[in-house]
This record gives C-alpha cells, structure tokens and sequence, in this order.
C-alpha cells in the first residue's frame, strides 16, 4: 500500500517534470526557459525523494542541529522560517547595498542582468516578501500555537506553505534578474509566479484559520487578529492588483487588465496596503506577543488594541491616493487619500502607546536586556515613520517631497528602523526556544547588532532627508528672471555625496545582520560565549558619593 | 457594551474573518469603482492614437529594464513642473498604457514629454553610454540594446493580448503587426510604409531610429518608444485650463 502511494506520488512529480521540459524546449523567452528549469529541477528532486531513501531534509536537519523528539508545538516549519528570514534578510540587504553604491558610483552597473533597474526590485522584494515574509508566516506559526494552545492545523500543509512560499521568492527573485517584470511596485512578478502565490496563500490562510478552530482557549488573542487581517487582505489586494492577460501560456510577459488612471489607483491601493498589511499590521501582531513575553509584563490595554486594531484596517485602505498627489487622478480621490491618512495617525500611534506602555514596570530592563532595547527602539521607530507619512501626505508639503529620495528615507526609517528591528527581537527571543538552548550565544553582540543598526539608520534616514529636500528645493528654484535656475543634471550632481553617506549607512545595518547571523550559528551551534553581564552596575562606594571637590585653580583669588 | 459585542466575536474565528473582509473592502470599492463609471475621469480625444507594434515593443523593454524605478511619466499640475517638462499631463494620454508607468521617484528627469526633446542619434549615444552626453548622469549604461535583433515574429499575439485588455487595435493590426515593426524601422527595405501610416496615423515616425542599416534592433524599438512619449494626443497642449509655460510665474 505504501509502495503504491509513493509510486503514484512519484508520478505526479513525474508529470510536472515534463510539463517543465515541454515548457523549457517552447519557451519564448530566457526568463520563462529558466524558471521552466527551475521546476523540473525541484520536480526531479522531489520525485527522488518520493521513491528512493534519498532525504536532503533530513541532513539539513542535523546540519542545522534541529532538536528531535516529540514536542508540544509544531515547531519544525518554525525552524526553517527563522533559518530562511536569516538568509535572504542578508541577501536583501546586500542587494541593497549594492543598489546604493550604484546609483553613487554608475559604473558598478554590470549589465543586462546586473544593472540599477533589474536589480532594485530584486532588494525590494528580497526584504519585504522574502525577509519580511518569512519572518511573518513563522512566528504566526508560532504565535497561533501557543496562543490557541494547539497543535498547527494540516502539518503537511504547513510544510507546502513554507516552501512553496521559498519557491515563490527564488522564481520572483531570479525572474528580476531575467527582466521578466510586470513593473508594477512591489508587485513586480509575472502571471504565473502570481498564479502560485495565491495558491500558497490560501493555504497559509486555510492552516491559520484550521489552527484558530482547533483552539482550546475560548478567545482568539490580539496578535491573531492582526495576522488573520494581513493574510485575508493581501489576498484580495494580491489578486486584484494583479489581474492580466499573459500574451501566450509559454511566455513570461502579460499585460495588466487596467490601464492609465485606473490603473494608478490600483497599483497604490495595492502598493499603499502592502505597506499597511504587509509591514503594518503584522509586525504589530509580532508586538502584541514578543513585547509582552520578553518585558513579562501584560498588553498595557485590551481597549486600546481593539479601538486601534479595528480603526487601523478600517482607514488604511483609503490612503493609497496619497501617491498620486497633483496628478491625472481626480482631485475627489486625492483628497479623500489625505484625509484619511492625517487620520491613520492616530491609530498608528495607538498601536506605539499600547506597546511601549507594555513596558511599564519594565523600563529597568532597556539598560540590561538588549532584545528589549530594539524593541523599544523598533516603536519608537513606528511612531516617527507614522507621523512622518502623514505629514507626507499633506498635498503642500508632497508637492515638494514627492518623487525625491525624501520618500525614499521615509520608508527606510519605517522599514530598517520598526519591521527590520523587531524581526531581529523576535528572531533573538525565538531561536534559543526552538532550538532549546539556555540563551543566545553571545548577549553583548547583539548589543552590537543594535547599535549598528541604529547608527546606521541615523545615516541613512538623515541623508536622505537632505537629499529629498535638496532635490525638492533645487527643482523648483526660479532666478530673478523668471526662468527655472537648476538643469536636472545639477541636481543628480548635488546628490553625490548623500548617496555615498546613505551606501555608508546601509552597509553598516548591513554588518548588524552579518553580526546576528554568526550569534545565531553559533547559539545552534550548543555554545554559550563567557561575557560580562551586560549593565551590571558598580557596587556601591560611599566615598563616591559626595559632591565634586572645587578645583583649587577656580577659586576666585582674592 | 461594545466591550462585550467584541467578547463574543473573539471567540468566533469565521465571525471574525467575515468582519475583517467588511472593515478592509470599503475604502478600496468607494475610490476605485467610481474611477471606471464617472465620465469625466479620463478625457475624450477621438484622435488619440495607438502605439504602432515597434513602439509598444520598445515599450515592453522599457518596462523589462526597470526604467519606471528612476523615471516618471507624470507631469504635476505645479508651475516649475511644466516649465520643466511641459503642459501637465492627463489621464487620456495614459488611457491605452497597460500597465502604466507614471512611476513614483525621479532618480533622473522626467519622461512623459521627451519624446521629439533629442535626436535618434542623442538618445542612441546616451543609451549606450550616458556619461558621453551628460557627465553626471548616474544612470547605467544599455550597450547591448543595439547589438541585439529585435523579436517581431509574436507581436500579433502582444496586439491581440492589448486588445483583449481594451486596446482598440484592428484584425488589420494585429495581422500585419510584424512586418509594421520592420518597416517603421527600417522604410529603406520595406515597402509598406505607406500602409504603416494608414493603420496608425499620419503622424506616425519612420526612420532608422539606431542608424544600424543592417537590422533592426531593441535600440530602434526603445528609441521609437522614447520619441513617441507625449505625442499620442494633443489633448493637453490644447488643454485651456493650462498654465503657460516658461517666463515669470503668475504672481
């Protein structure tokens, strides 16, 4: 009987097999060629596994030192999360490194494959889907179990949303690289690796509502309303942002099913959600349970985060016009956009509140606790991209900012400052859990880890404040004789130093995450590295405690 | 008692999937079902014209190349932008743009009006090599695009997939789509030029864009593209609420 299903589940990888090949020898471009390739290849893999004892898993498990034996939780998906958030958050950030140091230096575009345009949203969606995502769809794993106190729904099914999710990213990913993209911002994937994603979506959607079902606490805890509202909403923004007709089933290019205005609005009702519920909603999710956990103190109010969780998905959808400020869209859309931005303010800062003043009682543990510290950092973080971008949305001050690299700090203080830091807290509070060790490896680095990222942020953020305003000032600057001063060559030539100072500090966020991924091999490794305790205070010396003796020189001479 | 409404629908997961679906939705459908029913979203100009094939093959590099991540396509109704570019931009313009690409960062200028703004030849050197034209330009360099031959033989299927999305290409078009990429590119071989501008329009340029005589290239596709930009229509030239361009500003 077993002999039979592995025989037929053989089969089928078989059959896609050659669906791939078929593709591969048709295909009308290198793009689709190559990810035909891709797929046969997994499918020959997978067919291997199913009909001999070749396991790949199972050594990359021991490799990777994950705990055997049964367990309360379903972790092992988690594992790999954890594992996969490490490795393309570094590939992201690398990517964009690499970018930043183009655009100061153009001669390290090596083309087709490597140049600015191919390569940026190769950064973005490495940070956002593939960092981001990953981190996202594991603690939700985890999250939902223990806060449900039950076992993942559909394990197997679990397993599919993992590395079907890993799939998704290595076709979108290398495809950038091929210029197979529909260029629509941050939905840069074509028709059938979009086909795909949703098919990995519902299952994501359906092993998180199975778990919620399976729940023996009677109520569904905070940070799962706010996971269930990102799945179901990315889902609908995902598949109506990205309706098309592909121009041939064996090729990679299709085109949009809106064109012009329509279109505008809805590539940014997507674009501006995918902010909200991707970068948003979630990560506050990741809040209302690691912050709690790690301060040991309970969500500071249950008020609050239903006022602020409802309010917050209610609003966020209208605020997508705010990119469109003073252009062929109609003015009653552009101003609705701004209104209800101003307002999202406000729940956005009730999100901050509820979990800063998680901390009360705690505050001691900011000097001691260094995950604690980029959590903080992390909602402080939160609260200035919340009030920036409301500001930015007012249309006086977007008509100066708009299309400068002013946005561009925006999202990074939002993204490096409040997704990227509390990813890494809830990284370090996860991996000596899953991996039952004492602690992580080395406490002190990721001291390190906080204080590269934070400075590295400042110069990031910083420069490119300068830059934006700079830009924006030097394009609508007029002589005394009316005529426009600045050519736009003057104004990419003014640039110049900021984006080498913004390369600077991307590359030292960069060395934090480097420093993380070493404490992390090291954590799974078993070891503890021998340090100081971090902030212990000197022991009391009543000598010491006196007020400064006046140096003799300043007295006044008589 | 709200307190207590939500006690309850805590502990439905459907109840609360159902109430999650209803709070997203609302914002979405009152900004963007209205965009396809009020009439005077988008403006009317019977003489707008089609890309030709080459052009919409230019189109499709630019799109492939990323251009959209460093490069506009909308000029804002602000006084120094249309000192700058030109006469603001309209939503008819874009009305035939699948997907469209007004971007959103301007890492360099502008595009929506560049078109007829250079020569054949200026855009052909600065594609190959930025910095020859505009020192300090940080754009990349696409030498490439003029040693690789253009692909004409799908075009009828990129025609008929615009069309199924709402271009208004004919079965004329769309049947002789390959050999209007080659003859706008390249009138010395092809004779059908004359047919060219039937389809598409008097206005419609033919020239060897890449000056390389011996084949037609995705450099001839992008150029074609770029010259094209802003010249569909002349809607917004003749745009009355206009503001005029150049001298002092208003007040």
């Amino acid at each position: 009987m077993q002999a039979e299903t592995a025989l037929g589940r053989a089969g089928l990888w078989f059959g896609i097999m050659l669906v791939a090949i078929v593709g591969v020898a048709t295909a009308r471009d290198t793009g689709f060629a190559a990810h035909a390739t891709i797929i046969a290849i997994v499918a020959f893999v997978l067919m291997c596994m199913a009909v001999t004892r070749f396991d790949p898993l199972g050594s990359a498990r021991g490799f990777f030192r994950m705990p055997e034996g049964p367990s309360r939780y379903d972790d092992d998906p988690i594992r790999w999360g954890v594992l996969a958030t490490m490795f393309w958050a570094i590939v992201g950030m690398l990517a964009g490194v690499f970018i930043a140091s183009q655009l100061a230096f153009p001669e390290l575009n090596f083309g087709p494959y490597l140049n600015f345009g191919r390569v940026r949203p190769l950064h973005t969606s490495g940070v956002i889907f593939a960092f981001g995502g990953n981190i996202l769809i594991a603690s939700s794993f985890y999250v939902v179990q223990r806060t449900c106190r039950a076992q993942l729904a559909f394990p197997a099914l679990a397993r599919f949303v993992f590395w079907g999710y890993q799939l998704f990213i290595v076709l979108a990913a290398s495809g950038y690289l091929f210029g197979v993209t529909q260029s629509r911002e941050y939905a840069e994937p074509e028709w059938y690796v979009d086909l795909w994603l949703t098919i990995v979506w519902v299952a994501y959607l359906i092993v998180f509502v199975g778990t919620l079902a399976r729940r023996t606490e009677p109520h569904i805890y905070v940070a799962n309303w706010f996971y269930l509202s990102f799945i179901i909403t990315i889902a609908m923004l995902h598949i109506v942002n990205n309706l098309a007709v592909p121009v041939a089933w064996n090729g990679s290019l299709s085109y949009s099913a809106f064109a012009g205005v329509q279109d505008a609005l809805t590539q940014w009702w997507y674009g501006h959600n995918a902010v909200a519920f991707f970068l948003t909603v979630p990560f506050l999710a990741m809040m209302y349970y690691f912050v709690p956990k790690q301060a040991e103190r309970p969500v500071y109010s249950y008020r609050l985060s239903i006022i602020h969780f409802w309010s917050l998905i209610f609003l966020y959808i209208w605020a997508g016009p705010h990119h469109l400020h003073y252009t062929a869209l109609p003015d009653w859309a552009q101003t609705l956009g701004m209104v209800f931005s101003v307002i999202l303010w406000m729940p956005s800062w009730g999100g901050m509140i509820n979990g800063l003043m998680t901390l009360n009682g705690a505050w001691d543990k900011v000097r001691t606790d260094p995950i604690i510290r980029m959590m903080v950092m992390a909602l402080a973080f939160y609260g200035m991209a919340t009030f920036e971008g409301p500001m930015l949305s007012i249309k006086a001050v977007n008509s100066l900012s708009h299309y400068t690299d002013w946005t561009v700090g925006h999202v990074h203080s939002g993204a490096l400052g409040w997704n990227g830091l509390i990813s890494f807290a809830a990284v370090y509070f996860l991996v000596p859990r899953l991996w039952r060790r004492e602690r992580m490896y080395s406490l002190r680095m990721i001291n390190w880890h906080f204080w590269l990222a934070t400075l590295g942020i400042v110069f990031y953020a910083a420069s490119m404040w300068v830059a934006g305003i700079t830009q924006g000032l030097m394009w609508r600057e007029y002589g005394p004789d009316g005529y426009l001063v600045n050519s736009f060559a003057e104004t990419v030539a003014a640039l110049h130093p900021l984006y080498i100072i913004r390369t600077v500090g991307g590359a030292m966020y960069l060395a934090g995450a480097l420093i993380m991924g070493f404490n992390i091999w090291m954590t799974i490794s078993g070891r503890l590295r021998e340090e100081a305790p971090m902030g212990a205070m000197p022991a009391y010396d009543p000598d010491k405690d006196r007020p400064v003796p006046r140096p003799a020189a300043l007295e006044p001479a008589e | 008692m709200a307190e207590l409404f939500h006690r309850k629908l805590e502990r439905n997961a459907m109840g609360f999937v159902l109430a999650i679906i209803a709070a997203a939705s609302v914002g979405g459908i009152v900004e963007i079902a209205p965009l396809f029913t009020i009439d005077e979203t988008v403006e009317h100009d019977p003489n707008m014209r089609l890309y030709t094939p080459l052009e919409l093959a230019g189109r499709n590099i630019y799109v492939r190349e990323g251009c959209y991540a460093c490069h506009s396509q909308m000029i804002r109704t602000l006084q120094d932008e249309v000192d700058r570019y030109g006469p603001y931009s309209l939503a008819v313009e874009s009305k035939y743009d699948h997907p469209m690409l007004w971007g959103s960062k301007r890492t360099g200028p502008d595009l929506a009006r560049v078109g007829g703004k250079y020569s054949d030849f200026w855009h052909v050197v600065h594609l190959t090599n930025p910095r020859d034209v505009v020192p300090q330009s940080n754009m990349p360099a696409y030498p490439w695009l003029a040693e690789r031959s253009l692909r004409v033989d799908d075009l009828p299927e990129h025609l008929a997939a615009q069309r199924k999305v709402g271009v208004p290409y004919t079965e004329e078009m769309i049947e002789n789509a390959s050999v209007d990429a080659l003859a706008q590119a390249d009138p010395e071989a092809f004779t059908e030029a004359g047919e060219l501008e039937k389809r598409y329009g008097e206005k419609t340029t033919v020239r060897d864009f890449d000056t390389i005589a011996t084949q037609v290239t995705e450099m001839d596709a992008l150029v074609a593209y770029l010259q094209v930009l802003g010249r569909l229509t002349d809607a917004p030239l003749q745009n009355p609420d206009a503001p005029r361009g150049g001298g002092l500003p208003e007040e």
